[in-house]
């Protein structure tokens, strides 16, 4: 690890004003993914802006119809708040298959949808519910935000604030834990709304995806059976030592099969 | 026997210290003016270094020194060792490549290292390894197994020409094709033993100090007993006597086998803090556990089975190829032959043998001994071949073994390849494994299962596994004059629980209370001068039997006191349970070790203290061989390949249990071991030699969440040859677990007609293999 400075602001318009005024700085989430980095000395920001002492980047709460969850509510958090097991139980299950104890305990949602890893499991959850994404400038809705591998909508130096997940029918997340990391190798998130169902995918491609067959036909018919002729394309999922694309595009079909059979 | 005795479930006394964060590991230790060390390793494969440009790196902040290769040969620095020596069946020597200590002018593994740069702090270390400039000549590079041994290999060493060390064969192959044509049944298996990456919990870690005056280094450093260590580096290093190098390592997380080499690193970090002057401290990082703590596995076999009409096995032949990486290692070769190999026929009473085994060199790291070291191979093998036999014959899975399981009666029975199984009841460890694991009932679960959309299988394995390692040990009781004894073992606890087993001997032995027995190790100048260390479970019988011996001394010598005291003859003195006895009169041992340091309360003619040792040595060919048969039912959730372990039942032979706690334990992480290897560890070395799984993010250990609840039970028979009639322990769950486990996933598989995967059995595989035998099927 290289040395940097490190500051610790507890108001969001400070650590924007930190951000914008060095762009070797890097905003410090929960550090999963940053920290490891810095260590393996792959990253040499000049600055980091630790976002843990802004207190009103945390926390669940209700808002109308919709749950609102700060950026830097740690996974540990959301899947134990009881407001949102009430409101939306598939999300705060999909929390507790985050990684381990450890992760859950300092990794938070914000972190996670900004560095968009491909198989992480936040994405699916974000997708699937048609989130939107608030940050310290504007709102994007889930559907704009993860543009591909480790890419999002972001501008450099802006910050997530807050999730709003609308408050469905019903949802579920079914994942397929990779046996080193504890990441997706699949993960399917399934969601119905009082307009129709949405199928988010996370672990398979370069980023989460939406499977449109599948909600046409769930929308259709909420049936194990709309969905069993669906093909899965291979073409563009993801292939290595793990998990090969064709493996990968079986395992969204049957995981998208368990969870609408869970219902 | 006491509650604290010998074979009592006695808790671990040193838990407490080393869960509270009391544990002294090398890290722990600085000395004052200390320095950094930092290892420039290879990026590449196989290459050639044109230059090494180190003019920046010297100029660095903070640097002391940077050294290459050339700078320890041009201080006599010699080669690393390769303790082993096979000839083959035309009496040609193996290839021995010569590794030095830091890469001179080739590179042959991604991780090898080319300099070390010695800095005031580890950051300025780091900093200034990256300005470090190797100029690399890529080569071709060899990853794979098979690829090493194909003739359209690139050579890596090309003065031997061939990637093949030695073609090492136990005896002509034509003597065994004769029986092999008598053969009603054959069966044949292929299989490969996955690398694995051992990965104690603590990473390779020295820190060494040279005292000028006295001309002596000393080197904190995590082993499995320092001797060799100590020896190696004084001799191949430093070029100084043993004594004047000291090695300690007090608190080890894990040895496994791979702890007790001598790796370049540890020579390097010698040897610059004798040229620096000042203490140079390298604490490895888990990337470099990686990519520089030696592997282990990794064999590709091929085994053919001939059985009578009976199903009795009239012979046997095995075809094996290790990949022993870049460098013979130190027992590297050793393994699949003299490790593994000649046991191959395990617990089968089989008169017709033959086996070769080609060890191959490649651009990966070298592989060494890892929990089992060959024998897990062996075991495995001859386990799917039984299970292959089985389906040949038509006979049941325990049918077929019952068939050629050397019985009792049989015993000592000596094997084709001159080894003398001295006891074991194998038939007993079948039945007590199936009988806990239900086998007769497993069909009722299999359907129970089905219903639920699952495969149920079950499986077993049996094994045996020939234990001692070295065969010489030596270990030191110390008696205080207030009657507390202290252990100076040879033996290195890094996870064993000696501290606890060996003050439980000594209540035994001398009725010395468990708490007031305390144990010095890890330390070579205290040490016995005999002492060997901790593998190839071996403290048992030779720290334990050394142990006994002592005490024996300690009777002897106490008795001459306590007749003093007691003012009679010695030959009038008994002695139990911690008191000397002559008729009505007694002393006890604490008032005989008082009197020992007394020189009034000597008899004349016994000099002052009560301080023994006894060196034990045995034949290096005897050892002793624990067994057994373990149980593994699984669920197989087809559609995604997963499987799940839901019973797991290991009989083991261990012979005399000093602490079935203990040896409980030993069970459960030799298991965990086993069914990592065969369910979650895969190695991957991509076409360029690059380790593609160098972390823990893509190489998977085994976790909590994969193990069922292990019921582990004791078919204990006494070993014959040594006087505790104790075998040893360490290594038996490593040796069971994978056959018993992919017996029971295939048989879970059967309705496809699968009959092997290759470990590991991750989900993408299973589900692939389910494809295609599918495909295989309706084609």
């Amino acid at each position: 690890m290289e040395n940097f400075g490190y500051h610790a602001p507890t108001k969001i318009a400070d650590a924007a004003q930190l951000a914008e005024a060095n762009e070797d700085a890097k905003l410090m989430a929960g550090g999963m993914t940053l920290l490891p980095t810095l260590k393996q000395r792959l990253a040499a920001p000049s600055d980091l802006i630790d976002l843990a002492g802004i207190a009103d980047l945390r926390g669940v709460c209700r808002d109308g119809d919709e749950i609102v969850i700060g950026a830097m509510t740690t996974h540990a958090e959301v899947h134990e708040s009881a407001v949102l097991r009430e409101a939306i139980a598939g999300l705060a299950s999909l929390a507790g298959q985050i990684g381990d104890p450890a992760v859950r305990h300092r990794g938070t949602i914000g972190g996670s949808i900004a560095n968009a890893d491909p198989a992480a499991d936040y994405p699916a959850g974000v997708l699937g519910h048609g989130a939107t994404i608030v940050t310290n400038k504007r709102k994007i809705a889930a559907d704009d935000f993860f543009l591909g591998l480790f890419e999002t909508a972001l501008e450099p130096g802006e910050i997530i604030t807050g999730v709003r997940f609308p408050i469905p029918v019903w949802s579920t997340y079914q994942k397929l834990r990779h046996p080193a990391s504890g990441y997706a190798v699949v993960g399917v998130c399934i969601v119905q709304t009082k307009t129709g169902v949405r199928v988010a995918v996370t672990g398979a491609g370069p980023s989460a995806f939406r499977m449109a067959a599948m909600e046409e036909a769930l929308t259709k018919d909420f049936s194990v059976k709309s969905i069993e002729g669906i093909a899965v394309a291979a073409d563009d999922l993801n292939n290595d030592i793990h998990a090969s694309a064709a493996y990968r595009a079986h395992v969204v079909s049957v995981l998208a099969k368990r969870a609408v059979a869970s219902r | 026997m006491g509650q604290f005795g010998i074979g009592q479930p006695v808790r671990r006394k040193e838990d407490v210290r080393l869960l509270t964060g009391k544990g002294l590991y090398t890290d722990d230790v600085h000395f004052d003016g200390q320095t950094w060390g930092v290892f420039v390793r290879s990026p590449q494969a196989h290459a050639k270094i044109l230059s090494i440009d180190t003019s920046a790196t010297k100029a660095a902040e903070g640097v002391v020194a940077v050294y290459l290769g050339q700078d320890l040969k041009a201080d006599g620095v010699g080669t690393l060792i390769t303790d082993v020596e096979f000839k083959d069946l035309s009496g040609k020597d193996m290839f021995r490549p010569k590794r030095d200590f830091l890469a001179i002018g080739r590179v042959r593994f991604v991780g090898e290292p080319v300099a070390i740069v010695i800095a005031e702090t580890q950051a300025q270390a780091k900093a200034a390894a990256e300005l470090v400039v190797v100029d690399y000549e890529t080569l071709p590079a060899v990853g794979s197994t098979a690829f090493a041994a194909s003739s359209d290999s690139p050579v890596i060493w090309e003065e031997h020409g061939s990637n093949v060390g030695i073609h090492w064969e136990n005896r002509a192959e034509a003597e065994i094709d004769a029986h092999m044509a008598k053969a009603k049944y054959r069966a044949s298996v292929d299989l490969v033993n996955n690398r694995v990456v051992p990965n104690p919990m603590e990473p390779r870690c020295a820190v060494a100090k040279w005292d000028a005056d006295a001309g002596e280094l000393t080197m904190y450093a995590p082993t499995q007993g320092g001797r060799r260590i100590q020896q190696g580096i004084a001799k191949i290093v430093l070029n100084i006597a043993a004594d004047k190098v000291r090695i300690l390592s007090p608190d080890v997380g894990g040895g496994f086998g791979i702890r007790g080499k001598i790796y370049p690193e540890l020579g390097v970090v010698a040897w610059a803090a004798r040229k620096t002057g000042r203490p140079v401290k390298w604490r490895g990082d888990r990337s470099e556990t990686f990519v520089s703590d030696y592997h282990g596995r990794d064999q590709i076999n091929h085994a053919e089975l001939g059985l009578d009409e009976n199903g009795k096995i009239v012979a046997l032949k095995v075809w094996t190829i290790v990949n022993c990486g870049a460098y013979f290692a130190e027992n590297g070769p050793r393994l699949p032959i003299n490790g593994g190999g000649r046991i191959i026929p395990g617990v089968y009473d089989i008169e017709n043998f033959y086996f070769s085994v080609r060890p191959v060199l490649s651009n990966t790291v070298p592989t060494d001994t890892y929990r089992g070291a060959g024998r897990p191979e062996a075991n495995f093998l001859m386990e799917r071949l039984m299970d292959a036999a089985a389906h040949a014959t038509g006979l049941s899975r325990d049918e077929i073994r019952r068939r050629n399981v050397i019985k009792q009666e049989q015993m000592p029975y000596r094997t084709q390849m001159g080894m003398v199984i001295d006891s074991g009841d194998f038939v007993g460890n079948m039945d007590m494994a199936m009988k806990a694991a239900d086998w007769a009932g497993f069909e009722k679960r299999r359907a129970e299962s089905a219903k639920h959309g699952k495969l149920r299988g079950i499986g077993l394995s049996n094994f045996v596994e020939p234990s001692g390692g070295r065969p010489t040990e030596e270990m030191r009781i110390a008696l205080t004059p207030d009657g507390k004894a202290t252990v100076y073992a040879g033996t290195h606890s890094h996870g064993q629980g000696h501290e606890t087993v060996w003050a439980q001997l000594l209540e035994s032995f001398l009725g010395i209370p468990f708490e007031d027995v305390s144990l010095v190790q890890g330390d070579t100048k205290t040490a016995p001068k005999g002492s060997a260390g901790t593998f190839g479970s071996r403290s048992s019988w030779m720290g334990g039997v050394g142990l006994q011996r002592s005490a024996k001394r300690i009777v002897e010598k106490g008795t001459k006191i306590a007749a003093n005291l007691m003012q009679t003859e010695p030959s009038a003195v008994t002695f139990d349970a911690g008191v000397f006895r002559a008729g009505t009169t007694s002393v006890t041992i604490k008032e005989v070790a008082k009197a020992a340091h007394d020189p009034k309360a000597l008899p004349e003619g016994v000099e002052a203290g009560l301080d023994e040792s006894y060196f034990l040595e045995r034949d290096p060919e005897e050892f002793n061989y624990p067994n057994g048969t373990h149980v593994c039912e699984v669920e197989v959730d087809a559609d995604l390949g997963k499987i799940e372990i839901v019973n797991y039942i290991a009989v083991d032979d261990c012979g005399f249990v000093l602490n079935p706690f203990i040896v409980h334990g030993q069970v459960y992480g030799g298991v965990a071991q086993g069914v990592g290897q065969a369910m979650t560890e895969q190695t991957v070395y991509d076409e360029d030699g690059q380790l593609v799984t160098g972390s823990f993010m893509d190489y998977g250990m085994p976790r909590a969440h994969h193990m069922a609840m292990i019921d582990a039970l004791f078919n204990e028979v006494r070993c014959k040859t040594n006087d505790l009639g104790v075998k040893g322990a360490g290594e038996a769950g490593a040796c069971g677990a994978p056959g018993a486990f992919v017996s029971a996933v295939c048989d879970a598989l059967k309705e496809f007609g699968i009959r092997n995967i290759d470990m590991p059995l991750t989900p993408d595989r299973v589900w692939q293999t389910i494809q295609n035998a599918k495909a295989a099927k309706a084609a």
